[in-house]
């Protein structure tokens, strides 16, 4: 196959598997075997696209004008491939966790649950391979359409509550912020290609680019820069399977994902450094991680805590990509591929708490450790990645961030990265000691629901546990390959 | 040999069908006969809009009188393009009509319904294909005297009222399109379309020339329905018959807009209407109020038919900003967005024809579960909907991105933000729908028990012409080499520049 | 400005506001449309009047006629006038309806009937 016929493959694969799951609608079995196969087809069509991006080819896919002089384009370049490489492999851990968590929590609509989540994926991987910002924007958009029903999924007030939430942030700054943004640049550069060096230098003013960068960067709300993350926290109640791989990885990476496309291919590197007025964004990010950090600090809820963590983690991307070394761009690549493997480590572990022990506080894990031995060690190494210490992928990414403002003379950013260091600690850390080492609270014989004794969750949900967390740490020893797309993106070979 | 006879074709047919209709006399044969015609109607536009972009403007003289004493019709890439809209939405409208209108209207009537539609047809392509300005009035009149009959068929008795209050409306609007030719023919003593165009200009300083420009604006907007002339709008469409809602929606203000522009830039001229009247800025403002007027409105209606007829009032605004730029961006804009919008609304329209057909109301609170009870046409609302909004892979996606390059264009980047500002507004009233429809239960009193032909789809014959619609505006929101082609080639002619100077 | 050399247009002008103001101004239906008919005869006078020549007759084909009056205004009014029967007949038909349905003609009244329901 050619390779621009594996980008159509890799692009229908989710389609295609989105409308056979929809039409075994009654036959569970089937219906999960088809979302298990799609997934595993679909990352095998990635993986194969990635010696040759190595390699230094850029795959392109060209799929038909939709207004004069702007296509349907895709063309894959290294971090398009490193965030369709791990959305895709995630994909396919999360299948199997999904089948776990979404029989034993006897959830219904499930055809639609699966249906959604393919056509998710499908969004996912256009976004990742997008050759313009239009087809960007188009796969950005049909991503959070595709994703309110799973957020909505339980149907509740509280979940159609959040529901407008998740659609009133996310469409908004999209139509009202970044839809502006991309017209203006269409309007002044005459192209939405993506390319090397960036398509604005030079076409606008710097006063124009500082409004630009601003535009952009609200107007891409799925990265949740401050004030624009309300939508993450409202997102959480979706079933575990959602808030994993969506709300961990695809939708929120597609968000960083595009911020640093932008900086990178939109703006430039080297346009966007010479602009005076461009500084305020390390200022942004760095204020959304401190304080994203402060109030994970009040959480109780779990998911709640995990997502405002994400927030914060988000913002470390789009600080390293506003650093504008090429370092630390390449931290900011390695950080999507590292914060998606140890989050949904963390989402996997809340969810099978969920499930064997229906519990959701953080209060409520006193020694949860010593009955769910595995979840909470997958926990704990993902902790461990959060925060950033060795051996574990965190550390790669925030390694190369740290150089990066060490080489820009950035003091601030060095600064945040180490205050937010010891934050991450200090709202992860106590999960970790209580669960393990705090004395379990005493049984409530009345209260059935709460006080059972209960032991690990089904072995699908360790199963994906396992792998992921796992992952995290392979990541550190075996980083090769991402840091090598990472540092292509930056215009380095290591 | 009949290819020289088209543009006559094109509103002949239905002219003499409408009397064999009263003949007929059986509601199964009118429609048949309905239906016959306006499919050779639509081949009769596709033909004509081949030849257009082939050839050029063609020129027919009616009963081979030259013009300017005989009548001339002048089709256009722009009226072959609306031609082609009101014909095809009639051909797609149709195939839905039968059911529905056995439904809601008396079997006795079905007849004189057909022979009212197809007079009502008539009107609209007369109207556009007409060079000549007296002819507009006549079909003006034809088109809206039917139209208030197709209304006041419908089934709630505040159908009367409200095709009442569109008559005395409408006839006050069409007595100023008559004044305003009326003193156009004064100053020039031609009532050619043509003619006006070259003899205009020398008496545009004229205080008459000025006054007729008004009259004719005023009137045509009250026609379209502008802000703030658009009162008879929403109980019009809310109370008429569904078919009805749905042909008129699609087809009456977008025949409206082509007057419009045909008056604006062909007759008068861009720099008598836009340079020495200064309407650009009069028509800008009161676009952007509906734009905003009309959605906001839209929000608190209950009524989901009346919710989409002010989203219309929105949407006319849209049209109308972007002929009151007087770029071939802001036109191509106003003109994609009139196909685009005819093709959306005429879409959404029918499932809500769906839907009144199946639980016997439009009202919000009655849709309660309807995502699971009819799903294939809830699914068409909401992607009709998403077009409304102007979400990308939609055809109201490409109206919204010309019309911000345009406003972008211009300078007036405000204008631009605006745009993108209300189409935040639609997400909320259709997602009103879709929450109700979606996330609350089905109501399990009365309608869900009582009957069980409630419950399910509508028959294929009303769900089919709803996905066409709905189907098409997915189409042109990827594929607009059609839509945006032929809007670019009208808007280039009516600035009077040759296409290939100005590039795609 | 000379008044009495244009009188024929201080009358459509005086024409049209007594229609206007009617059709505005009343709640009965019925004299709606009889101010709508004001308002229509007022331009069925302005497109006579400006086909009037100054000491011509009437445009009959007969000798000895030589100066007479445009005929095209006179032919297009007839269609006008037509078209406003039409619209006469149609606006009192809904009238006949409306009050079958309502029982009343008056606006307001049709109006609280409406929110009674």
């Amino acid at each position: 196959m050619s390779s621009s016929a594996v980008i159509l493959f890799c692009l229908a694969t989710p389609l295609i598997g989105a409308l056979l799951i929809a039409l075994s609608n009654r036959r569970p079995n089937q219906r999960e075997a088809i979302t298990l196969a799609t997934a595993a087809i679909l990352f095998v069509g990635v993986a194969s696209l990635i010696p040759e991006v190595r390699a230094g080819a850029r795959p392109e896919l060209l799929l038909g004008e939709i207004l004069p002089g702007l296509s349907l384009y895709f063309r894959v370049e290294p971090l398009g491939m490193l965030f369709a490489g791990v959305a895709s492999f995630l994909w396919i851990v999360n299948s199997v966790y999904s089948i776990g968590y979404m029989r034993a929590n006897l959830e219904g609509h499930q055809t639609r649950f699966y249906v959604c989540f393919a056509v998710a994926l499908a969004s996912t991987v256009g976004v990742a391979f997008a050759g313009n910002m239009l087809t960007l924007f188009i796969f950005y958009e049909v991503l959070t359409l595709s994703t309110y029903p799973l957020v909505t999924h339980s149907g509740k007030p509280e979940a159609i509550r959040a529901g407008r939430t998740y659609l009133g942030i996310l469409l908004s700054t999209s139509i009202g912020l970044l839809l502006l943004a991309i017209l203006w640049t269409w309007w002044a550069a005459g192209t939405l290609a993506f390319s090397e060096g960036g398509i604005l230098a030079g076409r606008v003013s710097d006063g124009a680019m500082a409004v630009l960068l601003a535009l952009y960067m609200f107007g891409i709300g799925k990265a949740a820069l401050m004030p624009m993350h309300r939508w993450l926290p409202a997102a959480m109640v979706a079933p575990t399977p959602v808030s994993a791989l969506l709300h961990a990885v695809a939708v929120v990476k597609a968000g960083v994902f595009t911020v640093t496309k932008v900086i990178v291919y939109i703006f430039g590197i080297d346009s966007l450094s010479r602009v005076a007025d461009a500084g305020w964004l390390i200022y942004v990010a760095g204020a959304t991680i401190v304080i994203a950090s402060l109030i994970a600090l009040r959480q109780d809820n779990l998911k709640r805590r995990l997502a405002y963590s994400t927030v914060s983690q988000l913002s470390y991307v789009i600080l390293a990509a506003a650093i504008l070394t090429p370092l630390s761009v390449a931290g900011a690549a390695l950080h999507i591929a590292a914060h998606a493997f140890g989050k949904i480590t963390l989402f996997f572990a809340a969810g099978s708490i969920y499930t064997a022990a229906h519990k959701t506080e953080v209060s409520q894990l006193a020694g949860i450790g010593r009955r769910m031995p595995w979840t909470m060690t997958a926990f704990t190494i993902g902790t461990i990645s959060m925060i950033g210490l060795p051996p574990t992928a965190g550390f790669v990414s925030k390694w190369y961030m740290l150089r990066g403002a060490i080489e820009a003379d950035q003091l601030f950013a060095i600064a945040i990265i180490l205050i937010s260091t010891l934050l991450n600690a200090a709202y992860f850390l106590p999960i970790v000691y209580t669960a393990f080492l705090n004395k379990p609270a005493p049984v409530d014989k009345d209260d059935h629901e709460h006080g059972h004794e209960h032991g690990e969750a089904p072995l699908p949900i360790l199963l994906a546990l396992g792998v992921t967390a796992a992952g995290t740490v392979l990541l550190f020893f075996f980083a090769d390959l991402p840091l090598d797309l990472a540092l292509q993106l930056a215009g380095r070979s290591q | 040999m009949i290819a020289p006879h088209l543009p006559i074709l094109q509103v002949v047919i239905p002219l003499l069908a409408a009397p064999i209709c009263v003949l007929l006399h059986s509601g199964r044969l009118a429609w048949l006969l309905t239906v016959a015609v306006s499919w050779v109607s639509f081949a009769v536009s596709v033909l004509l809009l081949g030849q257009v972009m082939d050839g050029g403007p063609l020129s027919y003289e009616l009963g081979g009188w030259a013009p300017p004493w005989g009548i001339e019709y002048r089709i256009d890439a722009l009226n072959a393009l609306v031609l082609f809209i009101v014909s095809g939405i009639s051909a797609i409208v149709l195939p839905f009509a039968r059911a529905s209108v056995e439904r809601e209207i008396e079997s006795e009537r079905v007849y004189l319904f057909y022979t009212a539609y197809l007079l009502c047809l008539t009107g609209l392509l007369g109207i556009t294909a007409t060079g000549d300005a007296f002819n507009v009035f006549v079909f003006l009149e034809i088109s809206s005297l039917s139209s208030y009959a197709l209304i006041s068929l419908g089934r709630d008795r505040r159908a009367l009222m409200a095709a009442y209050q569109y008559l005395i409306l409408g006839t006050i609007g069409a007595t100023f399109i008559l004044i305003g030719i009326g003193l156009a023919y004064m100053v020039t003593g031609t009532l050619n379309m043509a003619d006006l165009a070259e003899r205009l200009p020398a008496v545009s300083g004229n205080r008459t020339v000025q006054v007729s420009l008004a009259f004719l604006t005023v009137g045509i907007c009250l026609k379209l329905a502008l802000f703030p002339l658009h009162l008879w709008l929403p109980n019009a469409y809310a109370y008429a018959p569904s078919v009805v809602s749905a042909f008129l929606a699609a087809t009456a203000t977008k025949v409206s807009a082509y007057l419009l522009l045909r008056f604006l830039f062909t007759i008068f001229g861009v720099e008598f209407s836009f340079e020495a009247m200064q309407l650009g800025v009069i028509l800008s403002t009161l676009a952007v109020l509906a734009m905003f007027v009309g959605s906001l409105v839209a929000i608190f209606q209950e009524d989901v038919k009346r919710m989409l007829a002010y989203s219309s009032i929105a949407q006319i605004g849209y049209i109308v900003l972007g002929i009151s730029l007087v770029s071939v961006d802001g036109l191509t804009a106003g003109i994609v967005h009139l196909f685009n919008h005819a093709i959306i609304k005429g879409g959404m329209f029918l499932a809500l024809g769906c839907i009144f057909f199946r639980i016997g109301s439009v009202q919000l609170h009655d849709m309660r579960g309807l995502g699971r009870r009819m799903p294939y046409t809830m699914a068409a609302f909401v992607v009709g909907g998403l077009g409304l909004i102007g979400v990308p892979l939609t055809a109201g996606f490409i109206s919204k991105w010309y019309l911000v390059v345009a406003a972008l264009e211009a300078g007036v980047w405000p204008l631009a933000v605006l745009v993108l500002a209300s189409s935040l507004l639609a997400v909320i009233y259709v997602w009103r729908v879709v929450e109700v429809a979606y996330f609350q239960p089905v109501p399990d009193d009365k309608a869900a028990a009582k009957d069980k032909a409630t419950l399910g789809e509508a028959p294929l014959s009303m769900l089919l012409p709803a996905w066409v619609l709905i189907g098409a505006s997915i189409y042109f929101g990827l594929d607009t080499s059609f839509s945006v082609g032929v809007a670019r080639a009208a808007a280039s002619s009516l600035l009077g520049l040759d296409l290939a100077e100005i590039g795609s | 400005m000379e008044i009495p050399g244009l009188f024929n247009y201080w009358i459509v002008v005086v024409l049209m506001m007594i229609g206007f103001y009617t059709v505005i101004s009343r709640g009965n239906l019925v004299k709606k449309i009889i101010g709508l008919n004001i308002f229509q005869v007022s331009v069925f006078v302005l497109y006579i009047s400006m086909g009037a020549v100054a000491g011509g007759t009437a445009p009959i084909l007969a000798p000895g006629i030589e100066h007479y009056a445009n005929p095209l205004p006179h032919v297009l009014i007839l269609t006008a006038i037509v078209v406003g029967v039409a619209t006469t007949a149609l606006g009192l038909a809904l009238v006949v309806r409306i009050h079958e349905a309502y029982g009343t003609i008056e606006e307001d009244e049709i109006q609280a009937e409406d929110e009674r329901t």
